[in-house]
């Protein structure tokens, strides 16, 4: 695998494993901040539609080559954290720093070539055009060489999509469409890959499937940010977890910790 | 590995269907685009004076007649690739495209007329028209960004219909309804092109039309084209993709009016007019027929609809008429036939929505968008296939 160097060097593995022992409390607690080397941070986001207050001052911070994830119920923010962080929204307080820059203002598709690749909620795969012009559209911002070399990569990856590759997106079936669109975010070699919702209305085989891809991305050097409503999968391939609710970030803690948290067990993975 | 596979499938594919020893030839033009543009327009430019010269067409009217009506069916056909770009590739549905054809006019009216007192060379202008086009396009696309479908469908209506009003209403500077008359003919190395001789008027049109076709087919293949066709698809796909879709839109709304800018400048020259009425809401909607009808996104086709079209509202039906005075019939004979054209294209836009809604000549890529269980795709996967898929 060609990654960027940079993210060969594994320094925030080991520092969030130290911030576990913060117990589990209802202030957010920046689990695993490693000061300027965090690829992603968020800084007091507040997000807003119109008038409705979706994000009301998120702080969180994704580390090199981590899966993070974030869980909530409907309605929580997760989606709009993602579009803000993509460029499709606009914090209107705050900031959002990827690599050491400010990029809260920079508009999507700059931030794809920069290195933020987005898998949106729903697939919204180009549904009338093949799966290979949909991959090719995912390298948008590369060169006609590195899009080649990254065909093979994510079809080695994915190889359903190999076998379709001339189908119309729209007659692939669920689980096709979400390894479509991850297969396209992937191709803009994204260093930090958002995943929103990947296992949105597929069968529970489906979703192990998708999962365990999405944690053989991760070892190939990418770092995610993975939105999910299905919270115990989510803990189980992530690193590290936040908890949002009504645009609130209410836990941060390590995977294995909020997957342990009474709290959590009862809101969010279905334990009375 | 893939994209080789894939342009090879591709060829395959196309040749399949020849018989024989056709086949590499339409690989040949299938890789040319533009030599294939090229050949296709001057065998097309050769062909029309020579088939009006034969009998059915011949005792229907003049040669030099049915020349002016194919010269100006140019001018249709240009329109048609225009608005080819906004609504069949980028998928921006556009009510008002008639604007910018009387921009392009008026613009070439100002620059070149008694009544403004210049008189730049029609060539320049040609550029500096489709160049204000341009520019009126990029005004009308900004603030119209956000909208879709119908909302914008809406704006654009109303930008084709202030356009037209405010051409007629400032008299000072375009003689209201009166419109600007007797307009300099364009001139080529001392020649001077006259209404009388319309064969240079021809000439030009189809080197217009060649040209236009030539770019469209590069911009359709380019990623400029994909982006377009991404936009169409899904917007915000597109942006999460890497695709400025603020730029993207604008150019569509930009290369698609210096197209009419374009048609514009020709036809006012062509006429030595420009007038109000030339440019009112039926233009727009005869043009977005001739889309619809031809195959929306497929060039030839776009092509072949306007031709078609153009064809039967001024000829046609004009020929209906004269033949129903001459040989008189019982109630045929009182229709005034010109007047049910807009009858005819309704009646022609429904019936093609139910039978044939990829147009009358598709490209390939909207036929296969629009007919998913076509024959030869391997679409159809039984859902065990899938399961078993899933298992793996």
């Amino acid at each position: 695998m060609t990654t960027d160097a940079t993210q060969t060097t594994d320094a925030t593995q080991t520092t969030d494993t130290a911030a576990t022992g913060t117990t589990a409390q209802a202030t957010p607690t920046q689990a695993g901040d490693a000061g300027g080397q965090a690829l992603l941070r968020l800084e007091n986001v507040h997000t807003y539609y119109g008038h409705i207050h979706a994000l009301k001052g998120i702080s969180l911070t994704v580390g090199r080559q981590e899966i993070v994830t974030l869980i909530g119920s409907n309605g929580a923010g997760k989606t709009t954290t993602l579009k803000t962080i993509s460029g499709l929204l606009r914090a209107r307080v705050g900031s959002v720093v990827f690599d050491g820059d400010d990029i809260s203002t920079v508009s999507a598709h700059e931030l794809v070539a920069r290195g933020i690749g987005h898998a949106p909620e729903g697939r919204r795969i180009f549904s009338r055009l093949t799966v290979l012009e949909n991959l090719q559209m995912g390298g948008f911002t590369r060169n006609s060489s590195e899009i080649r070399e990254d065909l093979g990569r994510v079809m080695e990856l994915f190889p359903r999509l190999k076998e379709r590759q001339h189908q119309k997106g729209g007659t692939l079936s669920g689980g096709e469409q979400q390894m479509l669109a991850i297969g396209r975010a992937l191709m803009s070699r994204p260093r930090v890959l958002l995943l929103d919702e990947p296992s949105l209305g597929l069968a529970p085989i489906l979703v192990q499937q998708i999962f365990s891809i999405i944690a053989e991305i991760n070892q190939q050097g990418t770092t995610i940010l993975l939105v999910e409503q299905n919270a115990l999968q989510a803990l189980k391939v992530a690193n590290r977890g936040y908890v949002l609710q009504t645009g609130n970030i209410i836990l941060a803690d390590t995977a294995a910790n909020l997957a342990a948290n009474e709290q959590v067990r009862q809101a969010y993975l279905g334990e009375i | 590995m893939t994209i080789q596979d894939d342009a090879e499938r591709r060829d395959l594919s196309s040749g399949d269907r020849m018989p024989g020893g056709l086949a590499p030839v339409r690989g040949f033009f299938e890789a040319h685009r533009s030599i294939s543009v090229i050949v296709g327009m001057a065998l097309v430019g050769l062909a029309l004076p020579l088939v009006v010269m034969l009998p059915p067409f011949s005792t229907f009217q003049a040669g030099a007649a049915w020349m002016n009506n194919f010269t100006l069916a140019g001018v249709y056909i240009l329109l048609a690739l225009g608005l080819n770009i906004v609504v069949g590739l980028a998928g921006l549905l556009d009510l008002g495209y008639a604007a910018f054809f009387a921009i392009g006019s008026y613009t070439y009216a100002f620059g070149a007329s008694p009544f403004s007192g210049l008189h730049i060379p029609f060539w320049p202008m040609l550029l500096i028209g489709a160049l204000m086009a341009a520019i009126f396009g990029v005004l009308l696309g900004a603030p119209t960004l956000r909208l879709r479908g119908d909302y914008l469908a809406i704006v654009t209506l109303g930008f084709g219909e202030i356009v037209p009003i405010v051409f007629k209403n400032s008299d000072t500077y375009t003689r209201g309804t009166n419109g600007i008359s007797s307009l300099y003919p364009p001139d080529l190395l001392g020649y001077r092109f006259s209404t009388i001789e319309i064969l240079p008027f021809y000439i030009v049109m189809l080197l217009l039309v060649t040209l236009a076709m030539i770019l469209i087919y590069r911009l359709q293949e380019s990623r400029l084209g994909r982006s377009w066709m991404a936009i169409r698809e899904d917007e915000l796909a597109a942006a999460s993709n890497g695709i400025n879709t603020v730029t993207t839109k604008l150019l569509a709304f930009a290369l698609g009016a210096s197209t009419a800018g374009l048609a514009g400048v020709f036809s006012s020259a062509k006429l030595t007019f420009t007038g109000p009425d030339q440019f009112l809401f039926t233009v727009s909607f005869t043009v977005l027929a001739m889309v619809v009808l031809g195959g929306m996104g497929n060039i030839w086709g776009v092509a072949l609809g306007a031709f078609i079209l153009y064809m039967i509202q001024s000829v046609l039906l004009k020929g209906l008429n004269q033949f129903f005075d001459a040989v008189p019939v019982p109630i045929l004979s009182d229709i005034d036939f010109v007047q049910y054209q807009f009858l005819l294209y309704g009646l022609a836009l429904v019936s093609m929505m139910l039978l044939r809604p990829e147009g009358l000549f598709p490209s390939k890529r909207r036929r296969r968008e629009l007919h998913t269980a076509a024959p030869g795709d391997d679409a159809a996967a039984t859902p065990a296939q899938e399961a078993g898929g899933a298992l793996q």
